[in-house]
């Protein structure tokens, strides 16, 4: 086994770790500490400057238009991107693109060029409606957002909580029940034009992140084509599960990301801070943290590498994905709480990220499937049918 | 937190003494009572509340009522002020121009609470 970088692995990152550096990291001397986009025309500056990289679009497959690379190469990109202040959750502040809705690239040729094409030429946004007031680690049984038949459309009743980017997005996919006994078998994808009569964003949801926030939406009769059934009736749990999934490994990446600049940044300054006659970095108590840190870091790097190199060679990778997802948001949140404790006073101030990270980190452990869930998918996936 | 800013609007003087270097987001309106100007006191900001007010107040001619809500979310309570003030009233007051915004229709309607 290598767990050596491709030399087009070490270009590839050493590109990205530049960009950061040079590009991302002055812009945040100026913005609020709790930006998470760039003014119009550096956005478009350094959009520019990515697409003349071949790195725009990292998660768009080749033949949309993407660049051919590996998803083990992309997590590790993903780990470079999140190393600045607004990383976790806006790496780079979205200059490298996405892929949007990657559900989309299974849709009909008709939604992809109503919904997919728009939205890779940055014509259209989307949002994922899937989570509700009753719950969203179980949506199997949590979804009680509602779908009936009304001759060629269906009339959707109910609501979503936490939904990223829906006040601004132009359509999003949203899970209904359209049948009401068969738990898991009886949810639906819709593809739903925000522009509908029913269509209502009630409400942000702030939370301990200041910039990027929630939404809550309604309901109301809001009317959609049976046309904008992406993949099969009663079929969308698949279509979430597979989401949810995926999903992990860059969730992932972001924390450990974050956790090496935070680790970066400590093992600079214990050297430089006195404290009673002595540099911090000749304190035991220090360099335990510190070694605790490292352990962390990468404890998290391989187990997130293995579950990329798992899905990158078409294996299963739901319990690998998962223990992704626990062990680098864990490890991310104790990272961080130990670099401020080692820049005492300093670590709590908004002049440094570390407050910013310390609040987003503990987010991390909650969103995408919180550390219960992830340790629920595991142990079914070691136990099997026996737990059945 | 309601969805509205529903502290009470002191006169420009009243406010100064008042406000505290807090974060958090703030409305200047005229003698009417029309919001004409809004915005937010964040991490960055010198003096915090009170500072960003006393500044917008000399730049906002018309200006003689302020209102503010103490608020470690400004960023996104900002937006969300704005967002509800044009669904309710279909233009937007002053603000920073860079900022872009989603849209929201509260429950109720623009009247709703």
């Amino acid at each position: 086994m290598d767990l050596n970088l491709t030399p087009e692995q070490d270009l590839i990152i050493g590109m990205v770790r530049r960009f950061v550096r040079e590009e991302i990291l002055p812009l945040e001397q100026y913005l609020d500490p709790d930006a998470d986009e760039l003014e119009e025309d550096d956005r478009q500056r350094l959009t520019a400057k990515t697409r003349e990289m071949g790195l725009y679009g990292l998660d768009i497959p080749p033949e949309y238009g993407g660049p051919d690379i590996d998803l083990v190469t992309r997590t590790l990109l993903a780990v470079e991107m999140s190393q600045h202040r607004a990383g976790l959750y806006a790496p780079c502040y979205g200059t490298f693109g996405g892929a949007g809705l990657a559900q989309l690239f299974e849709a009909t040729e008709q939604q992809k060029e109503q919904y997919l094409y728009p939205t890779l030429r940055g014509e259209k946004r989307g949002f994922f409606g899937l989570s509700e007031p009753s719950g969203g680690s179980d949506p199997a049984r949590a979804i009680q957002t509602k779908a009936v038949r009304d001759g060629d459309d269906w009339v959707i009743n109910g609501g979503k909580l936490w939904i990223s980017g829906a006040d601004k997005a132009d359509f999003g996919l949203v899970f209904a029940r359209t049948d009401t006994d068969q738990g898991r078998n009886g949810v639906t994808c819709f593809i739903v034009d925000t522009d509908q009569p029913g269509f209502h964003v009630r409400r942000i949801v702030h939370t301990l992140r200041s910039a990027h926030y929630a939404t809550e939406l309604q309901f109301e009769d809001l009317r959609v084509s049976n046309d904008n059934i992406l993949g099969q009736l009663n079929k969308g749990f698949a279509i979430a599960n597979d989401r949810l999934t995926r999903q992990r490994i860059p969730y992932a990446a972001g924390c450990i990301g974050v956790a090496i600049k935070a680790q970066e940044m400590a093992l600079e300054y214990v050297p430089q801070r006195e404290t009673f006659g002595a540099p911090l970095s000749t304190r035991q108590s220090i360099q335990w943290m510190l070694v605790d840190n490292d352990i962390d870091i990468r404890q998290a790097l391989w187990i997130t590498l293995e579950a990329a190199s798992k899905a990158q060679q078409g294996e299963s990778f739901r319990k690998e994905a998962a223990m992704a997802k626990l062990v680098a948001t864990e490890a991310g949140g104790r990272v961080v709480d130990r670099c401020m404790q080692m820049f005492g006073g300093l670590g709590v101030a908004k002049d440094l990220p570390f407050e910013r990270w310390y609040r987003e980190m503990r987010i991390r452990r909650i969103g995408e499937g919180p550390s219960e869930v992830q340790r629920h998918v595991i142990a079914r996936e070691l136990l099997g049918a026996s737990l059945r | 937190m309601g969805l509205r800013l529903t502290k009470p609007w002191l006169s420009n003087e009243q406010a100064l003494a008042k406000v505290r270097g807090q974060m958090g987001v703030y409305q200047l309106a005229d003698a009417d009572g029309e919001v004409i100007f809004m915005s937010y006191a964040g991490g960055r900001s010198l003096g915090g509340l009170r500072g960003e007010i006393a500044r917008s107040l000399t730049e906002q001619a018309g200006a003689c009522q302020v209102r503010y809500e103490i608020t470690t979310s400004y960023l996104s309570r900002y937006k969300e002020l704005l967002m509800l003030h044009q669904a309710e009233h279909g233009v937007l007051p002053t603000h920073d121009p860079k900022v872009r915004l989603g849209r929201l229709s509260p429950a109720g309607g623009a009247n709703g609470s």
